[in-house]
C-alpha cells in the first residue's frame, strides 16, 4: 500500500511536470504553426549555437510571465480575484487523473495512469473538465469590470452550450464499448475496430465542441482582445493572465487525448498491438503511439486555429443548439438502437 | 438618384451553392490553403518577412519618417520661424520659438531659438513638411525611432539637426540641389537605393 501511494505521488509529480513543460512547448510550436500558415518564420531568438531554432523561447515566455508587473486594479474583489485563474488551472489539471497515458491492468508491474481502473473515468473528466467554467465565471465577476463580466457571461454560456454536444457526443462510444472506463474502451477498439469508424457523426461532434471547450479558433470568443475588448480576463496580467492562458492550453491536451483515446484507437495500431501484450517494452511502445496521435491532434487543432475565422456569437449559438445538439441526440438514439439490436440478437 | 432609376446597379451577393452551405467542402479548402503555406515556409523557404536586424528593410523614397531640420550651405538651421509648419500641424505636436535673427544673417528678419516636436504626438502626416516655404523641415526614411522615456522622444532642434546631419548624405533634401558628392560619402553604402 504504502508503495502504492509513493508510486502515485511520483507519477502525479511527473505528470503535472510534464505537462507543464509540454505546455510551455506547446506554445513555442503554436506560434511556428501561426507563423509557418502566415508565411512568417516565427520565434527564432531565443536560442544559441547549441539550442537551435529559438528553442529556448519557452523558457524566455515563462521568465518575462513571472518577471512582469502583477497588477492587481484596487477595484476588483480581491480574494476571488485570486481565486479564478487557480480554479481555471487546477480543473484543467486534475483532469490528467484518469488520463491513461498507456496500458493499464491489474497484473502489471507499472501503471501508465495516476489513478488506475476508475471505472466513471469519462465522467470524471466531464466533471473536472466543468469546472473550468467557475474560472471564467468568477474571473469576470470579481473583475468589477462590465466588459470583463460580459466576457465572462459569454464564455461561460458557450463552454455551457457546448458541454451538451461534448457529451452526448461520447455516449455512442461508451454504449458500444460498454464502460465508461478509458482503458476498456480501448481494449475494445483493438478487438474490434476504431471509434471513428463505428461512430463518425460522434466524432465530427466531439471534435467541433472540443473545439469550442478549449476557446479555440473558431471559438475563441472568450479571448478576442480587439475585436470584443478582451473578454472575462481584460483585468489580470503577467502570471494571472498566464495561468488562464496554460489551463487552456491542458484542455487541448486532454481534449486531444480524449478523441485519440475514444476515435484514434489510443495506443492500438492494427496488426501490431493488441491488449494482451503486457511486457513492459510493448507497453512503453503504446505509450509512444499514443503520444504520438495526441500530437498529431494537437497540430490538427493549431492548423484548423491558423485557418477559420471566427464564429460570430449567435452563429456559434445557433451552431450549438440548433444543429449540434439536434444531431447529437439523433446520433445517440441510433447508436443504441443498433447496440440493443445487435445484443438482442446474439 | 432616385432608388428605381433604371442606371441604377443592384448586386447581389453570389448564392451559396450546397456545398457552401454545408460548410464542411470550404473548410477542406481552408485547411489545404494553409497546409500549403506551412509546407512552402517549412520546406520551400517562401517566408516573406524581413529578418529585421540582420535585414534592414529599406523603406519607399516617399516614407515618413523622423522628422529632420535642414541646414543651408553655411550650417546654419534653414528655417525662419513662419509658424507655418506649427499652423498646419493637425496634431499641435510642433513647439516654436522665433527670436529675430542675428546682424550677420541678412537674408531673414527671424530663426528659430527652440525648435521642438514631440514625436509621440507626431501622427507622420506630412503637413509640416507641405506648409514649409523655405524646405526648412523634412521627414526621413528612419523608421527604428526609439527612446527609453517619453522624454526621450521629444525632440529638440539640436536633435532635429543632428538628424540632419546623420541622413543628409542618405537621402538629399527633396526640393534642392542635393550636397556635392565627395570621395568619403561616395563610398558608403546607401539604405536609398
Ligand atoms: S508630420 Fe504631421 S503631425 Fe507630424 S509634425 Fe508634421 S504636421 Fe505635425
Ligand atoms: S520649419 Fe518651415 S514652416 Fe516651420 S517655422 Fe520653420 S520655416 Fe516655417
Amino acid at each position: 500500500m504504502p508503495w502504492e501511494l509513493i508510486g502515485t505521488l511520483v507519477k502525479i509529480l511527473l505528470v503535472v511536470n510534464i505537462a507543464m513543460g509540454v505546455v510551455a512547448y506547446l506554445i513555442y510550436i503554436e506560434r511556428k504553426v501561426a507563423a509557418y500558415a502566415q508565411d512568417r518564420i516565427g520565434p527564432n531568438r531565443a536560442g544559441s549555437p547549441i539550442v537551435p531554432f529559438g528553442l529556448l523561447q519557452p523558457i524566455a515566455d515563462g521568465a518575462k510571465m513571472l518577471l512582469k508587473e502583477d497588477v492587481i486594479p484596487g477595484y476588483v474583489s480581491r480574494p476571488v480575484y485570486i481565486l479564478a485563474p487557480l480554479i481555471a488551472i487546477v480543473a484543467a489539471i486534475i483532469g490528467f487523473a484518469v488520463v491513461p497515458f498507456g496500458p493499464v491492468g491489474p497484473d502489471q508491474w507499472m501503471n501508465f495512469q495516476i489513478a488506475p481502473n476508475v471505472n466513471i473515468g469519462i465522467l470524471y473528466v466531464f466533471a473536472v473538465g466543468s469546472l473550468a467554467v467557475y474560472g471564467v465565471i468568477l474571473a469576470g465577476w470579481a473583475s468589477n469590470n462590465k466588459y470583463a463580466f460580459l466576457g465572462g457571461l459569454r464564455s461561460s454560456a458557450q463552454l455551457i452550450s457546448y458541454e451538451i454536444p461534448l457529451g452526448m457526443s461520447i455516449l455512442g462510444m461508451v454504449l458500444i464499448a460498454g464502460s465508461m472506463d478509458l482503458s476498456t474502451i480501448i481494449n475494445w477498439q483493438s478487438r474490434h475496430t476504431w471509434g471513428i469508424v463505428v461512430q463518425p457523426l460522434g466524432f465530427l461532434l466531439f471534435l467541433v465542441s472540443g473545439f469550442a471547450e478549449t476557446n479555440r479558433l473558431p471559438f475563441d470568443l472568450p479571448e478576442s482582445e480587439q475585436e470584443l475588448v478582451g473578454g472575462f480576463h481584460t483585468e489580470y496580467s503577467a502570471m494571472k493572465f498566464g495561468m488562464f492562458f496554460l489551463g487552456e492550453y491542458l484542455h487541448v491536451i486532454t481534449v486531444s487525448y480524449l478523441i485519440a483515446i475514444l476515435f484514434l484507437g489510443g495506443w492500438h495500431i492494427p496488426f501490431l498491438t493488441s491488449p494482451e501484450q503486457t511486457w513492459w517494452p510493448t507497453s512503453l511502445l503504446k505509450m509512444v503511439i499514443l503520444m504520438s496521435k495526441v500530437m498529431a491532434m494537437i497540430l490538427i487543432i493549431m492548423w484548423v486555429r491558423w485557418t477559420l475565422p471566427r464564429f460570430r456569437y449567435d452563429q456559434l449559438m445557433d451552431l450549438a443548439w440548433k444543429s449540434m445538439i439536434p444531431l447529437s441526440i439523433v446520433n445517440l438514439v441510433a447508436t443504441s438502437g443498433i447496440v440493443q439490436l445487435i445484443y438482442s440478437a446474439s | 438618384m432616385r432608388p428605381d432609376d433604371p442606371k441604377l446597379k443592384k448586386l447581389e451577393p453570389p448564392r451559396l451553392t450546397f456545398g457552401d452551405r454545408m460548410y464542411l467542402p470550404q473548410i477542406a479548402a481552408g485547411l489545404l490553403l494553409t497546409a500549403k503555406h506551412m509546407a512552402g515556409v517549412a520546406f520551400g523557404n517562401k517566408a516573406i518577412t524581413v529578418q529585421y536586424p540582420e535585414e534592414q528593410h529599406v523603406p519607399s523614397p516617399n516614407y515618413r519618417g523622423v522628422h529632420r531640420l535642414n541646414k543651408d550651405d553655411q550650417g546654419r538651421v534653414k528655417c525662419v520661424a513662419c509658424m507655418l509648419c506649427a499652423t498646419a500641424c493637425p496634431a499641435h505636436c510642433i513647439d516654436i520659438v522665433g527670436t529675430t535673427a542675428p546682424d550677420t544673417w541678412p537674408d531673414r528678419e527671424k530663426y528659430p531659438a527652440s525648435f521642438v516636436i514631440d514625436e509621440l504626438r507626431c501622427i507622420y502626416c506630412g503637413m509640416c513638411e507641405e506648409a514649409c516655404p523655405v524646405d526648412a523641415i523634412e521627414l526621413t526614411g528612419l523608421y527604428d525611432l526609439t527612446g527609453l522615456t517619453r522624454e526621450q522622444m521629444i525632440f529638440d532642434k539640436t536633435k532635429l539637426l543632428s538628424v540632419y546631419d546623420a541622413t543628409r548624405d542618405a537621402e538629399p533634401m527633396r526640393y534642392t540641389a542635393p550636397p556635392p558628392k565627395t570621395a568619403a560619402t561616395e563610398a558608403l553604402p546607401s539604405p536609398i537605393s
